[in-house]
């Protein structure tokens, strides 16, 4: 146990900076400036951490003890959250150059509240991940839902109120039922600390209060975007492009994910699970969501939808891995986190190039992009092929992963839920590989090179979009593509495995 | 006798006294009376500052009026609970005082301004009092003070406020007079009106039926004086139409002092074992809580007019502090959330009250519908409506996430599983009804270029109600808000997020303790 301030001043950066772009609203590059500061600083203090992590220590800074007994709210790395961290905090370096390209290419209003508002959320996603207890976790995930708020109404249409009131009236509640699960957890046991294996004293709890508590807690992770419950991440995506890359890729998903592996890790604990078996109900839930979302990802045109469906789909890989209780499935898991992250977000990314550059949004109007937009689909086609898990891009890893853990299982279900993975991946190819060959393989239709597609304004000539834009996600892809060959790019794979040792004990 | 011992009834002393010197020099000058009520309210903080530290570090001070020895002298007594109590009080007017200042020139005809700021004062004092007192009829001499002044600064303004004044004065003083006569019933049967010398003398007359229609009787009268449900009819029309000051005040403290002769009344005259064990009320005071705390909220979605929300919003507050004192007999922590609530509830209401002041007063609106575009139109106001909106959700790093926790964990700790649930639905029906007020001033409809209405739709909707008579109501229209009224409402906004802060950490705790154990209850913190 070390303990540094590291975590706080990583947490500073963004709450620093967020005060300073409002200070900075009449100068738009200084106001810029401060963002991309903060993200970088952010990003290496966190990643300053990770070689202590990986060999073995837990980074602890305990903010302030609290009136409650054994109550404190504080941060203690361990490698599990510095997996999420460094995930985080690396694409918000990237996605800030890319928002910086995006809100200018598009001319967009009210830049000022939307960067402040990403200060917010970012802080929330970081917080969240290097969080010591359950009650820090809440208070920084609460942080989440308000900050994102402004962003997914942006545009502050009819419809973006809308989605953002959808977006509201799901996740507010899953706040409540996530404070209640935290305050039963306290009463029950007196801690809400993060134990690797679960909280001991719960283990005395009887079967139907864990049970309630567990569907407590699953409904406070209304962020993980479980069926049915859902509904509001498609809707969301009424948002700018570069927040539904971060946030609802990234930051706001993977914390409702992050938070389900630390309630079946480290709050309830693997052996309760198994006793009470919660981990069939848990792994089902994820494997209809599996199945179920990549079904209705093929039945989206629009594309940023069908992104969204898609990611729905992969957190219950997530999920699933966490659920089937051994080594290699968590391990999966948690390499899914940082890899699904990479890739999904090279895939907003390219949406949402796409849309600066030509305006379109729907998958059929996608014709013959591959030729005017080489670099953007290229790097589409590289994140698709790893959501489907195919190599040499690192889908393929954390999917292998997963596979050998549903197999490690033994019993029946194990098979089961291999064989839903394996399905399920080939519904990703289903609807990713119609995207890659329209884009290269197609020629835009006679009709509408004439009218020139939806919202061009009569460009006669598509091509890139800004390097602020192309670079980002030129660079996330070519991360997809180098996590294959070397999963260890910031340390991401000593942590995955520092984890396991700690949930399961030994090398 | 150490000085400080002599502090309260020097505050509650000199506020007396200083009302009516501000009435005589408001004939010289009527700009001095209200310097003078500002600059001895500070001096009062700054006494009461040593009266908490005294309190917390040697003992409770107790004071006998005139030096006659209690029982039969009055005697003031300020233990940790009313020292706490006292500080927030004070604050609390003081910031009012300083947001007064240029709101009743909007609100207020010019000749009426010294009685307001003789009032004002004279209704602080009446609240100190309160505060202070150890003795039944001398709080209830402080309560008619605080009562009396307070119908009167609901009227003062005229117009649409007369008749909720009116009808507050009937309830108040059905309220008033139910308290004097369950304080009659108890002297008929203890002989005594002291608080110390009661509780040693009630519990051998627990079983007497004057005793216990005494004790009904003071609590339904203060019942109706701190509106809770379902007592509470006259307040929404109140806080809608008196002068934005005065709302403020009263939510924030007007209200909490009256709860407080509630919370003396349950702890330090009966016990909670009387409570629990004789009469067996603490469930039903919890459930009478809940139905406040939901009802208060389902009428407040209901509200178009942004001060007839909140005073809605305040009933259902109201009722989480009652139903913190219906779970203490069963565990501390109930006492303690609230009072906590007692302090975040004073500081956000007080603050959105002026918020909606200030709103009425830069740009004439009432209606919620019509607060498009506010935002840019007065950022630092809905910067601070929004944070102290959030204290009243219960949104982390706020007071009132703390206030919530404290309960939530108070009703698991007593097994009341079902406050729970309310909690947490009250926070989300909070949630329903303060969302649309932030949506409306920050995410309205985007104006795009095509536009043409931008301009013609930044006059209000609903046509101007008859105001009440200030002489400036539109001349002040659209002007930006003086920093005398910004400054309070940025204060109290800032002390929702600290004390946000600060109730999740273990700073409270020696004062928690000390005020659970002045109550005679255990600290088990």
């Amino acid at each position: 146990m070390t303990e540094l301030m590291t975590p706080l001043i990583a947490l500073l950066c963004p709450l620093v900076a967020s005060a300073l772009i409002l200070l900075c609203r009449k100068h738009p590059n200084i106001r810029e400036a401060w963002t991309i500061a903060a993200s970088i600083a952010m990003f290496l203090l966190v990643l300053s951490m990770a070689p202590l992590i990986a060999g073995g220590e837990t980074v602890r800074c305990i903010l302030f003890q609290s009136m409650f007994k054994d109550i404190y709210i504080g941060f203690k790395v361990d490698a599990f959250g510095e997996i999420f961290a460094i995930t985080a905090s690396s694409l918000w370096v990237l996605v800030s150059f890319y928002s910086i390209g995006y809100m200018r290419a598009l001319k967009e209003h009210a830049q000022t509240r939307y960067f402040f508002a990403f200060c917010f959320a970012i802080m929330g996603a970081v917080g969240v991940a290097l969080s010591a207890n359950l009650i820090t976790l809440f208070l920084f995930f609460e942080v989440i839902t308000v900050s994102t708020y402004p962003l997914v109404i942006h545009e502050q249409t009819p419809e973006a109120l809308a989605a953002g009131h959808k977006y509201l009236a799901y996740l507010m509640p899953a706040g409540a039922f996530l404070l209640l699960g935290i305050t039963i957890t306290y009463y029950l046991s007196g801690t809400t600390e993060f134990t690797p294996g679960g909280i001991r004293a719960l283990a005395s709890a009887s079967p139907i209060v864990v049970t309630g508590l567990f569907f407590a807690f699953l409904l406070g992770f209304m962020k993980a975007a479980w069926m049915p419950f859902h509904s509001w991440l498609p809707t969301a995506m009424i948002a700018p492009s570069p927040v539904s890359a971060l946030l609802h890729a990234v930051a706001v998903v993977k914390a409702g994910v992050f938070g389900i592996v630390r309630i079946v890790g480290y709050v309830l604990g693997m052996d309760l699970m198994q006793e009470v078996g919660l981990w069939l109900a848990l792994a089902c839930i994820a494997g209809f969501t599996m199945i179920v979302g990549s079904f209705f990802a093929i039945t989206q045109d629009n594309l940023k939808r069908r992104l969204a469906y898609s990611t729905i789909s992969q957190l219950s890989y997530i999920i699933l891995g966490a659920a089937l209780l051994t080594r290699d499935s968590i391990e999966g898991a948690m390499l899914h986190i940082p890899f699904h992250g990479y890739m999904k977000i090279t895939l907003f990314l390219c949406a949402g190039a796409i849309l600066a550059a030509t305006g379109k949004t729907k998958v059929s109007e996608m014709a013959g992009l591959g030729k005017k937009m080489p670099v953007t689909m290229l790097a589409f086609s590289v994140a698709a092929i790893g959501m489907a898990g195919i190599p040499p891009v690192c889908g393929f890893i954390s999917k292998l992963f997963l596979c050998k853990g549903a197999y490690a299982v033994g019993s029946p279900y194990g098979l089961a839920f291999l064989a839903v993975i394996l399905i399920s991946s080939l519904l990703d190819v289903i609807y990713f590989f119609p995207i890659i060959l329209t884009a290269f393989f197609k020629s835009p239709a006679g009709t509408a090179e004439e009218t020139g597609g939806a919202g061009e304004g009569g460009r006669e000539k598509i091509t890139e979009a800004p390097l602020l834009m192309v670079a980002p996600l030129a660079i996330t892809a070519l991360l997809s593509l180098a996590f294959f060959f070397n999963q260890n790019i910031f340390y991401i794979y000593d942590l995955a495995r520092m984890a396991i040792s700690d949930l399961f004990g030994g090398g | 006798m150490l000085l400080v011992e002599h502090f309260p009834v020097i505050i509650v002393g000199l506020s007396m006294f200083l009302a009516y010197t501000m009435l005589l020099a408001g004939y010289i000058n009527r700009r001095l009376p209200f310097f003078m009520s500002l600059a001895m309210n500070f001096f009062f903080l700054f006494l009461s500052i040593f009266v908490l530290n005294h309190v917390l570090t040697e003992g409770p001070i107790r004071y006998w009026q005139g030096g006659w020895r209690p029982p039969w002298g009055i005697e003031y007594v300020v233990d940790a609970m009313n020292a706490y109590l006292l500080i927030i009080v004070i604050s609390i007017v003081i910031l009012g005082l300083i947001y007064s200042k240029r709101n009743v020139e909007f609100e207020i005809e010019e000749r009426k301004h010294v009685t307001f700021y003789t009032l004002i004062q004279l209704m602080a004092a009446g609240l100190y009092g309160i505060t202070v007192t150890g003795d039944l009829f001398n709080m209830f001499i402080w309560l008619e003070i605080a009562s009396l002044t307070a119908y009167a600064l609901i009227a003062v303004a005229g117009g649409r406020a007369l008749r909720p004044a009116y009808n507050y004065v009937i309830m108040g003083s059905i309220g008033a007079c139910l308290y004097i006569f369950g304080v009659c019933w108890l002297y008929s049967a203890t002989g005594t009106l002291n608080f110390a010398d009661m509780r040693l003398l009630l519990p051998l007359v627990y079983d007497n039926k004057a005793v216990q229609m005494g004790f009904a009787m003071i609590v339904v009268g203060v019942m109706i004086k701190a509106y809770i449900f379902p007592l509470h009819l006259w307040q929404p029309d109140v806080y809608t139409y008196a002068p934005s000051t005065v709302s403020s005040m009263m939510a924030s403290v007007h209200v909490k002092v009256m709860f407080y002769i509630l919370l003396r009344l349950f702890y330090s005259v009966f016990t909670l074992d009387f409570i629990r064990h004789y009469i067996g009320l603490d469930l039903v005071i919890c459930w009478v809580a809940a139905a406040a705390i939901l009802a208060g909220s389902i009428w407040a979605i209901k509200q178009r007019n942004l001060r007839r929300m909140l005073a809605y919003s305040s009933v259902s507050q109201m009722g989480y502090i009652l139903l913190g004192v219906g779970l203490s007999p069963l565990s501390p922590w109930g006492l303690v959330g609230a009072v906590a609530h007692i302090l975040n509830h004073a500081v956000g209401k007080g603050c959105l009250f002026m918020c909606a002041g200030a709103i009425r007063q830069q740009e004439g609106l009432r209606d919620i519908r019509d607060f498009e575009g506010l935002g840019k139109k007065m950022p630092h106001v809905c910067a601070a409506f929004t944070i102290a909106a959030f204290s009243m959700i219960g949104i982390p790093f706020t007071a009132g996430f703390a206030s919530k926790v404290f309960l939530i964990i108070a009703s698991l700790d007593a097994s009341q599983y079902p406050f729970v649930a309310v909690l947490l639905i009250s926070g989300l029906l909070n949630l329903v009804y303060f969302w649309r007020v932030i949506d409306r001033m920050y995410f309205a409809r985007h104006r795009g270029a095509d536009d043409p209405a931008e301009a013609a739709s930044d006059a209000p909707a609903t046509v101007q109600e008859a105001a009440p008579s200030g002489p400036s109501n539109s001349a002040k229209s659209g002007r930006p808000l003086p920093l005398s009224m910004i400054a309070p409402i940025l204060a109290l906004a800032s002390l929702c997020i600290i004390l946000g802060v600060i109730w999740l950490t273990d700073i409270p705790s020696p004062l928690i303790n000390h005020i659970l154990s002045n109550l005679r209850m255990e600290a088990t913190i």
